[in-house]
């Protein structure tokens, strides 16, 4: 901040208070200094802060007693971790005195290892705005300058993003890859039986697990099918209503309402779903003599469609709404009636959108987790009846990785071969979207 | 000053606040002859007067251009003839417009048939995102001009021949109406207007999104399209009003200020305004 005002400070005297000799505008040989002073010192502080622990750490142990000496890594680290518990006041598994000694060196190389982090960044600091104040000189091209240190700012942000994407998946990948040398990929794709259990023991009961995922994906399939079926027509229909018919008035209300359907925990829908709709189509199966599971796909469907309304109808309706006055002026001046301009020239225009809205919502459905989980049921079932219990590749990751686990078993490994599997699906979908979406965009204009 | 003081200055110099609202020429025809006849429209825009109680008639087989400075209002009264400003929800329409002696304002009267019989084209060209040949079909389509594909095909090549499009697109009618140039498209909207074989076509400055030869070849279209239909057309440029219409009313603060035979108005226009108009002294 400071710098800021030395390096405008400097730029105004070496101007002589004609500002039009200076290559850049005033304000811009501040930031440069402030960006010289402070990414530097930025930077220091990352990464010290990052090695600080671990060198201030292997300080300590290097200074162990040697009654020490014999100790496994594991053990040695069980010690630290008393010795810090011990600087920080908490309770220890046992106290042992020269433990007292370690702990009180500990404190106070953190305490030396802060001093001297505060010292050396406010002194790169220092000495960062004076290099910059030294640079500054009537020609300097400093709003270049700034401008390639806010680009290249904006693309490590943007870098961040990516490269977490990237480690999501690889770490997803290499799970999965260590899945499928227990488990054939052709036996895990193709196998129409999931029942995820792997023998403790050789001589156990039930010891033979089968991996298929075709059940769960079917499953995960027909909940979206059927959350499709119900968000699909009443959001486009919604969303042709508040875009085309609706008074002004009632649309300014009618839309953040629709959104706020959006904001609703999914945990919230999920209750819903198990205990309201769930009995209400079990009841309503029992009048019509039909055998209804007390967890059905049809409930969580049902509800899971009633989350993604908003995606479908939002999305629709802003694209519905970008379509060209001149669109429907052309359709109404040759007789078209309200519903026809809809139907054969507004819909039309605005397919690549809605399609894009309803393909991001078919992703949404088929990540939903939480209500499937209340609402429709563990047990693998191969069916395409909606009234039957199923289960989804989410909720199956759910139930892997939950409680204490391994994390070499199949069972275990096979949540990211699952995962993988899901990623696989939406990437896919998403790809499909934007196709569409491209390929039909430069239709007017 | 604002731009209103300035137009009000304008108007005490040309003396018509004591002119009244008196039309100079010959707005009204012979019973016979008009098609379209307006008595006393007003419009307003919410609060705002658009149209100052205009009284005009569009005469069969004429081509009436309408001229004046932006914002004169000739294009919402060109708008009112087919009631395309039902769409704007502020816009409240006043007085008598009758097509063939029947009020199209009249609340019995269904707007779809009426828009069909009264075709529009717009200042923009606006093709459907669709192929050159739905683009034409659509209007039999939907009023039930057309049963078989004999007959549809049948009617995209008429109303593109008499558009003069036929010869450049024949051979790609399944090509996106939104891939041709402006002036092919302005060309597609017109044969689309056509094509429901309406009674009366307006103009909203068809060739202002248009360079000189494409405008060439709309005008011929026009000039021609006048031997079947009633043409209203709006439009900034005095040369094209001179060359394609019979008969031109110059509109100025909502106001019609004259109207007479084209070669009258540009020769020797009787109101000091529309000579100023005409002559470039303003607008």
């Amino acid at each position: 901040m400071s710098s800021y005002w030395f390096g405008w400070r400097k730029a105004k005297v070496i101007s002589g208070g004609d500002f039009q000799k200076l290559h850049s505008r005033l304000p811009y040989y501040g930031y440069m200094s402030a960006l010289w002073s402070g990414l530097p010192a930025l930077m220091i502080l990352l990464l010290w802060l990052s090695f600080e622990t671990t060198i201030v750490s292997s300080l300590v142990m290097s200074d162990l007693p040697p009654a020490y000496e014999g100790y496994s890594e594991q053990q040695k680290g069980l010690l630290l971790n008393d010795i810090k518990n011990l600087s920080e006041g908490r309770q220890t598994s046992g106290k042992k005195p020269e433990l007292k000694i370690l702990s009180d060196r500990y404190t106070q190389l953190k305490a030396i290892a802060n001093m001297a982090n505060i010292a050396v960044v406010l002194a790169i600091a220092i000495i960062g705005g004076v290099f910059a104040s030294q640079k500054i000189k009537v020609e300097t091209r400093a709003r270049n300058n700034v401008e390639k240190i806010v680009k290249g700012l904006l693309i490590a942000s943007s870098t961040i993003a990516i490269f977490t994407t990237i480690g999501i998946v690889l770490s997803v990948l290499f799970e999965a890859v260590r899945f499928f040398e227990k488990i054939p990929v052709v036996d895990f794709l193709f196998g129409l039986e999931w029942s995820p259990q792997t023998a403790i023991r050789e001589d156990q009961v039930g010891s033979s697990g089968a991996f298929g995922i075709v059940p769960v994906l079917t499953g995960t399939l027909l909940i979206s099918f059927i959350a499709m079926m119900v968000a699909v027509p009443i959001g486009l229909m919604s969303a042709i209503y508040l875009s085309e018919y609706a008074p002004k008035t009632f649309r300014s209300i009618a839309k953040p309402l629709l959104e706020v359907l959006a904001g609703v925990p999914t945990v919230v829908y999920g209750f819903f779903a198990a205990l309201v709709v769930a009995p209400m189509i079990r009841d309503a199966g029992v009048t019509l003599g039909l055998d209804v599971s007390a967890e059905s796909a049809l409930a969580a469907g049902l509800v899971m469609g009633i989350m993604i309304i908003p995606f479908v109808s939002s999305l629709s309706d802003d694209v519905i709404n970008a379509v060209p006055q001149a669109m429907r002026d052309g359709a109404y001046a040759l007789g078209a009636t309200r519903s026809e301009t809809v139907r054969q020239v507004i819909l039309p225009a605005a397919l690549p959108g809605i399609v894009g809205g309803v393909l991001l919502a078919v992703s949404r459905a088929i990540g939903e987790t939480m209500i499937v989980v209340m609402a429709a049921g563990l047990s693998a079932n191969l069916t395409a009846n909606p009234l039957e219990a199923v289960t989804t590749v989410t909720v199956q990751i759910v139930t892997l990785l939950v409680g204490d686990q391994e994390f070499d078993s199949a069972k275990t490994l096979a949540a990211f071969a699952l995962g993988l599997t899901l990623f696989v699906v939406t990437l896919a979908l998403n790809v499909l979207a934007l196709y569409i979406v491209r390929k039909y965009r430069e239709q007017y204009e | 000053m604002s731009t209103k003081d300035k137009a009000t200055v304008g108007e005490d110099q040309h003396g018509i606040e004591s002119e009244d609202t008196e039309t100079v020429g010959k707005p009204l025809l012979a019973a016979e002859k008009s098609r379209m006849t307006c008595r006393n429209v007003f419009v307003y825009y919410g609060e705002k007067m658009a149209i100052d109680n205009i009284s005009l008639d569009i005469g069969k087989n004429e081509v009436l251009s309408m001229i004046g400075p932006s914002g004169c209002g000739k294009s919402t009264f060109l708008r009112c003839l087919n009631r395309m400003n039902d769409t704007i929800d502020i816009c409240r329409v006043d007085g008598d417009i009758k097509l063939d002696n029947q009020d199209i304002y009249d609340q019995k009267l269904d707007v779809v048939p009426l828009r069909a019989r009264v075709g529009m084209v717009f200042q923009k060209p606006n093709p459907f995102p669709k192929s050159i040949y739905d683009n034409i079909a659509y209007g039999p389509r939907i009023h039930g001009m057309v049963d078989s594909k004999t007959d549809t095909d049948e009617v995209v090549e008429t109303s593109l021949k008499r558009a003069g499009l036929w010869e450049e697109v024949k051979d790609r009618l399944d090509a996106p109406g939104t891939g041709l140039s402006g002036g092919q498209q302005q060309r597609l909207c017109i044969a689309r207007a056509i094509a429901v074989n309406p009674e009366v076509i307006l103009m909203d400055e068809p060739c202002s999104a248009l360079d000189p030869i494409a405008t060439a070849k709309i005008e011929e279209l026009i000039d021609e399209l006048r031997e079947e239909f009633t043409i209203a057309i709006v439009t900034h440029s005095m040369q094209q009003a001179a060359r394609v219409s019979q008969r031109t009313a110059y509109f100025h603060m909502g106001k019609l200020i004259e109207v007479g035979k084209t070669n009258k108005i540009f020769t020797m226009p009787s109101h000091q305004l529309t000579e100023d108009y005409i002559t470039g002294r303003f607008g």
